[in-house]
């Protein structure tokens, strides 16, 4: 359409479908979201409430925070295959040294940051491919996991299950808790001028080290906070579970990836969206299991339902973006 | 001593020169006994390597963002159709085979068409796809360990003159792959796309019908080897291509392909399948417990990539 225009004077008409567009593909995710909370209400009213909420939206935390993680990677044109097994890798940590002896679990837990971030340089210095070190990494991550806690077991710290447990008045923790993640992360990512150069790191890295940055330390910094995130999801996920298997976080990697993507994150280009992320995320794990339950679909199909989320989710991005075209 | 400069600045060497230092290594830890032993058993089991590896080697040099990530449960389902059609009736090998053929074929052109009717990157496309095939294969084998014709697993295990037949295929399969790919037209035409997706399709190169047939190629050898995989280890399940996603791309990197795309490197498949399976061996030779195995392994990977050197930048 812009293309037929003369140049230097785009139509209003134009423009405002230009904006229309952008504004639905923004929307996106969160109508995603609606279409499944509306198919779970329609399908059992009584799960639309305080308890039904707590219950349903279990485990969205850990997979929310896993998301996020991811999305930091994703934000810099990276992608990490390794944030399963590390979630599971934090959880044993967590419900084995982290119970017993705190201060040498907090020790591991940001040594284990401390090699995210380092990660992140290794990849930059040796300009290296991040889907084969993170595929090696996922291997040393689940090899820690069961060197920890060979058999499922352990236990989550008492403070930890007392935040994981904490029930405020009138919204259910989870929702509460995905708020709160959304909110912390968009205005770090979105609205710090550090953050903008996080994202612009990805979406044009020579334009931010002609300005003087060092893409070196935005790549640090982005995996640095993916291993935060990592390790925020593991914790929670066992605050959740109470107990820990080395298994236990392994379906997270392709969650997250899909998370993202579902939530607005492009691959290429810096373009992410924490909102969106976490708008994803939730959206994955009530679709997952609550509406198949609710659909009587057994579990076997739980996995394709995360597939076909993504499939449909994306065919209606492609068809917002040629109307854009 | 010019024959051995060329030699050395042959991208696929290093794996095979890996691959013979951990095989020493394990073999000074035996003190020489099983050395033989050693090295036909790697080949077994490298075979399978080789032939996803073959595939995600075409898809990978197609350019960035080109992998393909519904292997594992591409190989899952196709071990679990080859064994439900061969029914442990050897008088249906055959069919049992095409069948795979045909599911992996089927696979890879559905991951195409994702990609070129939803515009998505290959990675989501191959990985939304791996999630419904992954719920396909739970559902319809239901996790039971089906069990292959007794014939075809026989097959799967034969040995001509103490090597197995099976590896002297995946050779041959290796010396096709490498005409294909630098004396074929549709060989040129990859290796064109994945130097320069634009250029390539300025000059002509039909982009769209070599891409199909690069990941329709990928689905097929992932249906191939799921059907050999379930005769080998004489039964299917849902878990038996899980670890060939990271072994597929591992293959294809340390082998000296370019992740970066239009450059390829076959003899370096075979070269990084027989590394790592030896370096699994020397593992498990030493006798230690899987916890360290699984981290020495990932180290060892990080090791060799960060070594190897990523790609040049290319501006």
């Amino acid at each position: 359409m812009a293309a037929l225009l003369p140049a230097g004077a785009p139509s209003r008409s134009g423009r405002e479908t230009a904006r229309r567009t952008r504004l639905l593909r923004a929307l996106l995710p969160a109508l995603s979201l609606a279409i499944v909370l509306g198919a779970i209400a329609w399908l059992n009213p009584r799960a639309i409430s305080y308890f039904g909420f707590s219950l349903m939206l279990n485990l969205a935390i850990p997979i929310a925070l896993a998301t996020i993680s991811q999305m930091f990677v994703i934000a810099g044109n990276e992608l990490d295959l390794s944030i399963g097994t590390f979630v599971g890798f934090v959880g044993c940590v967590t419900a084995t040294w982290l119970h017993d002896a705190p201060l040498l679990g907090a020790a591991v837990l940001l040594g284990s940051i401390a090699v995210y971030a380092l990660l992140g340089a290794l990849i930059h210095l040796r300009n290296l491919p991040s889907i084969v070190v993170t595929l090696g990494m996922s291997f040393v991550w689940q090899g820690l996991a069961i060197l920890i806690l060979p058999k499922p077991g352990g236990k989550a710290p008492d403070w930890l299950l007392a935040v994981t447990g904490f029930k405020p008045p009138f919204v259910p923790f989870p929702i509460v808790a995905a708020l709160v993640i959304a909110a912390i992360v968009h205005f770090g990512l979105m609205r710090t001028s550090y953050g903008a150069v996080l994202r612009g790191s990805g979406g044009n890295p020579a334009a931010i080290a002609r300005a003087g940055w060092s893409l070196l330390r935005t790549k640090m910094v982005l995996f640095g906070l993916a291993g935060l995130f990592g390790v925020l999801s593991g914790m929670t996920l066992i605050g959740i579970t109470t107990s820990a298997d080395a298994n236990i976080g392994n379906g997270y990697t392709l969650l997250a990836i899909a998370g993202v993507i579902l939530g607005g994150g492009e691959f290429m280009g810096g373009r992410v969206s924490p909102v969106g992320a976490v708008i994803g995320a939730l959206t994955l794990a009530l679709a997952a299991s609550p509406l198949l339950t609710f659909m009587r679909i057994p579990p076997d199909w739980q996995v394709a339902a995360n597939g076909a989320i993504l499939i449909v989710v994306l065919a209606a991005r492609v068809l917002i973006s040629r109307r854009e075209a | 001593m010019v024959q051995v400069k060329a030699l050395l600045a042959k991208p696929w060497i290093w794996s095979f020169v890996g691959a013979f230092l951990v095989w020493i290594a394990a073999v000074a830890f035996t003190r020489g006994h099983g050395g033989g032993g050693m090295i036909i058993a790697a080949l077994s089991l490298a075979v399978f390597m080789v032939i996803v590896g073959i595939g995600q080697m075409f898809v990978i040099t197609l350019g960035p963002g080109n992998v393909d990530l519904s292997l594992p449960a591409n190989i899952g389902l196709a071990s679990a159709v080859a064994m439900k059609v061969m029914d442990g009736n050897d008088s249906m090998v055959a069919i049992g085979l095409l069948a795979a053929l045909a599911c992996g074929f089927a696979i890879g052109a559905a991951n195409y068409l994702l990609i070129w009717a939803l515009r998505i990157p290959p990675i989501i496309a191959t990985l939304s796809a791996a999630f419904i095939i992954q719920s396909i294969d739970i559902s319809y084998g239901r996790g039971l360990q089906i069990k292959p014709p007794p014939g075809f697993a026989d097959f799967a295990n034969l040995r001509y003159f103490g090597i197995p037949v099976l590896a002297m295929l995946a050779v041959l399969l290796a010396i096709a792959a490498g005409i294909v790919l630098n004396r074929t037209v549709y060989g040129r035409s990859v290796l064109a796309i994945g130097q320069n997706l634009r250029a390539a399709r300025l000059a002509g190169v039909k982009v769209q019908r070599t891409s199909f047939l690069t990941y329709a190629l990928a689905g097929t050898l992932g249906g191939i080897d799921g059907a050999l995989l379930a005769a080998y280890f004489r039964g299917a399940n849902v878990d038996i291509g899980n670890e060939y996603l990271l072994a597929s791309i591992a293959v294809v990197v340390i082998g000296g392909t370019s992740v970066a795309g239009g450059k390829a490197n076959v003899p370096g498949v075979w070269g990084a399948a027989l590394f790592l399976v030896l370096l699994l061996t020397m593992l498990n030779t030493f006798g230690v417990s899987v916890g360290i195995r699984l981290v020495l392994t990932g180290l060892i990977i990080v090791g060799v990539i960060t070594a190897a050197g990523g790609p040049k930048a290319e501006r």
